[in-house]
């Protein structure tokens, strides 16, 4: 479980680290390192180069203001589930990042690494396409916005080009009045879920975004479904699948479970708001 | 005089050096210093013959030093690894080369060795190798093993390895004439110990002195030593082996030599450098050992009280490719099934089956686990057809106190006759119904159906034969300074060794505990031993331990009364000052008569001056008196005729949600009678770590084949090992001391106890919420779920 060989560049700034992904189309960006580090142990992944970002300055902020919460490349989970500005302005983020992993690999892991590693089973990516949220990326070519709706491309893959870095992702603000809330079921505290909702209820439009019951970060509008229902209408739009842990039957039973679960409490929230105690 | 430590809950002393990091493992031994490391090829296939191994690219690669394959092991080291225990009804055993020759058995089994300057650059050598397969029809899992389609090894007949039958009375007679008869069929998955720390060996070849040194993580250094001088050639006066700190066995580090453990010393001595191998966690799944798959088929005859009238018990045991430890692990699980219970017939028959995976040898309770589900299981089943409490059946079959002590009529795993030696079932189940709540469990259950909720109670009874032999040496030094030196050859894993048995001296020699230090698994210190398995430390070492120190105190007493001019009779020791009783003036420390127990010439300190020839002993007489050698010391043996009998009784309530099938421990009890305690702490401890690996064990862990031989969850990712989150908080705890008249200190093994009957309890629990039977462990909410699901469809 030791890595293959391979470049290691640790740049001073932001430019000097995009020159370097340019070069080397066989370079991988190393963040928190938390995925990445285990595919390099067990040589699942073997690039030819690890651009380390860490040493890049800037890149740890998160900044809240009542557009929403913009965070950082280098922003640890930990710092953004601490972050009361961040619960305020977006609690959505602060509910799922609570379910990721644990503390240790919350201290290292990063949110924007999550997203863009963009695994279905990993709460941040789904977290971003339900708020309707964005990355900001650099290349040496420039800057660009990615909308959530267009980042995810396939599993573990997205609309990122081997040269550009997420530098920082945005969620907009929730909107006054609305509810969110989030849940999942785990084998284990902390492991990947083996089914997880998170729910958006603003007025009469309710979504739901799942962890684990489909190959990429997928958002279900179920506004206007009664309740009681969700859950089936949600698995038209699912592929609950098996595997060691689980059965594609056992899965479309939580997904049940939990739409409805995350829709009351979100809707709980909703109203709790409108009437504060 | 000093309190008496026996029994008392002393803080381990080794926790200051474990909790602050400070623990020495083998990747510890000689870290930084120019040391080759070691990286090792293993099949990706489940089942293959090799028809070419090239390495042509290996050794160009910067760094690599050396490369090793089956062609280039000679005499000894070319032979089959050892057998470690035959078995006349192993009829077919088989072990694997230290490297593959021709053929691979199972993924993961070794078959070319590298050594390098560092592990990056070995691990990218075994990357270059090339070899060509013949690939072969994978066997896994019991049934295909049975139906024998195809031949884990060509010489062996129906995938058989062994076929033993044990019989006491006539059980089919028996069952067939009972009023009630049962038939069940229960299966138990395979998991494994998963020590934090894996495998590891460091070797050091001394041409200086023609000596080979290795730091091994094992749980028999003695049994390391052997396997290493017989392999490589050398005496055994030439091999030493130390056992440094070890992250942990249950069980796996019993099984020796492990390939790495010779090739490691074979590369230090070719090349003369320390060579260093440390395996990593996929290594493990894949190439230690697994445990506990078993498929078992029950009769049973029993009369209108439930109590047993015949028992015919047929099991299959999947070993795996190879079979080193023998028989152990099914033939404790043929005799302990019996638990605390009188089948009046018993038969049993088990089947020892080869497949193409991992092989099987002794985990944490080694075979128990899955003898207590199926008695457990059968007793719950004999309960529920005749609608009688699951506890009173279990009363009418217990062994009664004034019956011991009480022999099954069967042959146990050391060979020796299954004769319980003591203990107290009936006192234990009071204990356990009392601390889980049983009889106040209806209300509970009503209360919580009324809110929707469900919840079931089990319980499980076991026996676990400890402390077998054959034999545990110790050996107690006083030194000049009055500290204690105590040496006992089998090796700690983190038990507190170094705790219990300082408390053992304290107590003997009258020394403050902390004078006190222990060494365990060095053969300089203490070549004779066996190991640590089968909760044997306590009893053997333990017991050894007490005898050498008594006779180190004889001989404390002997010189003391000589230079204090006192009957020995008349003496204490008290924190390491002998006194006259009733004159405390007249006292020599413990310190000065180690110095008059060594005559010498040569005075290089005051305390030496005060021993030299011109100083002590009768002029008219020898220096050191005939039948008698110089230096404070005593050194003595335990070899008991049969292992010793502790039991237990464990009770969960459990809570199943009826939409996601989750499985909530609510309460979980024990009830344990290990004899007397030497520190109910460390006990406790035990207690909690196998309730922890038994839990994992029903819920959590299993081995996932797929039917070509890969595991699929090799690493800790998708292997459940559970967190402390999966744990209750809090375990209820209750003893019964019932000591055993088989040693000195009264006592019996512990450290296997708390995870035998974890699926025997949870299977029974959690039929007794959902309301219907649980046959098949582990068991996850998706199975729960499916279970369900099937009861739904099926009217």
């Amino acid at each position: 479980m030791k890595p293959a060989p391979f470049d290691y560049r640790r740049p001073g700034s932001l430019p000097e680290a995009l020159e370097a992904l340019a070069g080397e189309p066989n370079a991988k960006v190393l963040a928190g390192g938390q995925s990445l580090v285990p595919l390099l142990s067990m040589r699942l992944a073997a690039p030819a180069m690890l651009v380390d970002i860490n040493g890049l300055p800037g890149l740890a902020d998160i900044t809240v203001d009542a557009s929403g919460v913009r965070i950082g490349a280098l922003a640890r989970h930990a710092d953004v589930l601490a972050s009361a500005d961040v619960r305020r302005v977006q609690p959505l983020v602060s509910e799922a990042l609570a379910h990721v992993a644990h503390a240790t690999i919350r201290n290292r892991g990063t949110t924007v690494g999550s997203i863009v590693h963009a695994d279905a089973a990993a709460e941040m990516p789904v977290v971003l396409s339900l708020v309707g949220g964005s990355v900001e990326v650099a290349s040496v070519r420039g800057t660009r916005t990615i909308a959530a709706d267009d980042l995810y491309v396939g599993p573990l893959e997205t609309s990122l080009a081997h040269d550009e870095i997420a530098t920082s992702a945005f969620f907009p603000a929730l909107a006054p009045g609305a509810g969110v809330a989030f849940e999942e079921i785990a084998r284990r505290h902390g492991d990947y879920a083996l089914c997880g909702g998170g729910a958006v209820v603003d007025g009469d439009s309710v979504r739901v975004g799942y962890v684990s019951v489909a190959d990429v970060p997928t958002v279900v509008d179920l506004s206007g479904v009664p309740l009681g229902e969700l859950g089936e209408a949600a698995l038209a739009h699912l592929e609950p699948a098996d595997d060691i842990h689980a059965t594609a039957a056992y899965r479309a039973q939580l997904v049940r479970v939990l739409t409805e679960r995350v829709v009351r409490a979100a809707m709980a929230a909703t109203s709790s708001k409108e009437n504060p105690a | 005089m000093t309190t008496k430590l026996m029994g008392t809950p002393v803080q381990r002393v080794e926790d200051q050096r474990f909790l602050r990091g400070l623990g020495r493992y083998v990747d510890d031994v000689a870290a930084g210093q120019d040391v080759l490391h070691a990286a090792v090829l293993r099949s990706p296939h489940a089942h293959a013959r090799i028809l070419d191994i090239d390495v042509d690219e290996v050794l160009d690669l910067e760094g690599v030093h050396a490369v090793w394959t089956y062609d280039d092991l000679a005499g000894p080291m070319a032979e089959p690894l050892p057998l470690l225990i035959p078995h006349p009804a192993l009829s077919h055993g088989r072990t694997q080369y230290a490297l593959a020759k021709d053929e691979v058995n199972h993924v993961g089994e070794a078959i070319a060795f590298v050594v390098a300057d560092d592990r990056y650059v070995a691990e990218d050598a075994v990357g270059r190798i090339k070899v060509s397969y013949d690939f072969l029809p994978a066997v896994v899992g019991i049934d295909n093993a049975r139906a024998a389609t195809h031949l884990v090894h060509d010489d062996v007949p129906g995938n058989v390895g062994a076929r033993l039958e044990q019989n006491v009375g006539d059980a089919p007679t028996a069952i067939e004439k009972a009023p009630h008869r049962l038939e069940l069929d229960l299966t138990i998955e395979r998991s494994a110990c998963m020590p934090m720390e894996g495998r590891g060996t460091v070797a050091r070849w001394d041409a200086d002195i023609n000596r080979m040194q290795v730091w091994t993580s094992t749980q028999t250094s003695t049994g390391v030593r052997a396997a290493v001088a017989v392999k490589l050639g050398l005496d055994l006066g030439q091999v030493d082996v130390i056992t440094p700190d070890v992250g942990g066995g249950f069980g796996v580090k019993i099984n020796h030599p492990w390939p790495e453990e010779l090739l490691v010393p074979l590369a230090a001595r070719t090349l003369g450098r320390t060579v260093k191998f440390t395996e990593d966690r996929r290594e493990h799944f894949i190439s230690s050992a697994h445990e506990r798959g078993q498929v078992h088929h029950v009769s049973v005859g029993f009369d209108d009280e439930g109590r047993l009238l015949g028992l015919d018990v047929e099991f299959w045991h999947d070993h795996g490719a190879y079979t080193p430890y023998g028989l152990i692990v099914p033939i404790i699980t043929s005799t302990q099934l019996l638990g605390p219970y009188k089948p009046q017939n018993y038969r049993v028959v088990f089947e020892s089956l080869y497949t193409n995976t991992v092989m099987v040898t002794p985990y944490r309770g080694a075979g128990r686990p899955q003898g207590c589900y199926t008695m457990e299981r059968t007793m719950d089943a004999i309960a529920q057809y005749l609608g009688k409490d699951r506890t009173e059946v279990r009363a009418v079959n217990f062994i009664q106190p004034d019956e011991f002590p009480y022999d099954q009529g069967l042959i146990f795993q050391d060979g020796r006759e299954l004769e319980y030696d003591s203990g107290d079932y009936p006192a234990s189940l009071e204990k356990i119904k009392a601390l889980i709540g049983w009889d106040d469990f209806p209300t509970f259950r009503d209360s919580m159906a009324a809110a929707g909720r469900k919840v079931g109670i089990g319980l499980a009874c076991y026996v676990e034969g400890t402390g077998v032999g054959p034999y545990e040496g110790a050996h107690v030094h006083i030194e000049t300074s009055g500290k204690v030196k105590v040496a006992t050859g089998l090796t700690t894993q983190g038990q507190g060794h170094a705790t219990v048995f300082a408390q053992l001296v304290a107590d003997e020699l009258g020394v403050k505990f902390e004078d006190v230090e222990v060494v365990t698994g060095d053969t300089r210190r203490m070549p004779y031993a066996v190991g640590t398995f089968a909760s044997r430390a306590a009893v053997m070492s333990g017991s050894a331990i007490h005898l050498a120190a008594k006779r180190a105190k004889e001989k404390v007493l002997k010189i003391a009364a000589d230079a204090l001019e006192a009957d020995p009779k008349d003496l204490q020791i008290v924190d390491g000052v002998v006194s006259v009783k009733g004159s405390p003036g007249t006292s020599i420390d413990l310190g000065t008569v180690s110095v008059l127990s060594n005559p010498l010439r040569y005075a290089f300190d005051e305390a030496s001056k005060a021993a030299t020839q011109f100083s002590v002993g009768d002029p008219g007489k020898p220096p050191v008196p005939e039948d008698e050698e110089p230096g404070l010391e005593g050194k003595d043996f335990y070899s008991p005729e049969r292992a010793t009998f502790a039991s237990g009784m464990h009770a969960a309530i459990v809570e199943t949600d009826p939409l996601t099938a989750e499985i909530r421990i609510l309460k979980y009890a024990v009830v344990h009678d290990c004899g007397h305690l030497i520190n109910p702490m460390i006990v406790e401890g035990q207690i909690h770590g196998g309730v922890a690996q038994g839990i994992g064990g029903a819920l959590y862990e299993r081995m996932v084949y797929d039917e070509s031989g890969q595991l699929l969850n090799a690493s800790f990712m998708d292997f459940l090992m559970p967190y402390v989150t999966e744990i209750p908080d809090g375990i209820a705890i209750d003893h019964l001391e019932t000591p055993s008249p088989l040693n000195p200190l009264g006592i019996k093994g512990a450290g296997e106890a708390g995870v035998i009957p974890s699926a025997a309890v949870f299977a029974a629990a959690i039929e007794d919420a959902e309301g219907f039977p649980i046959t098949a462990m582990p068991i996850s909410p998706s199975e729960l779920f499916e279970l369900r699901q099937t009861r739904k469809d099926t009217p």
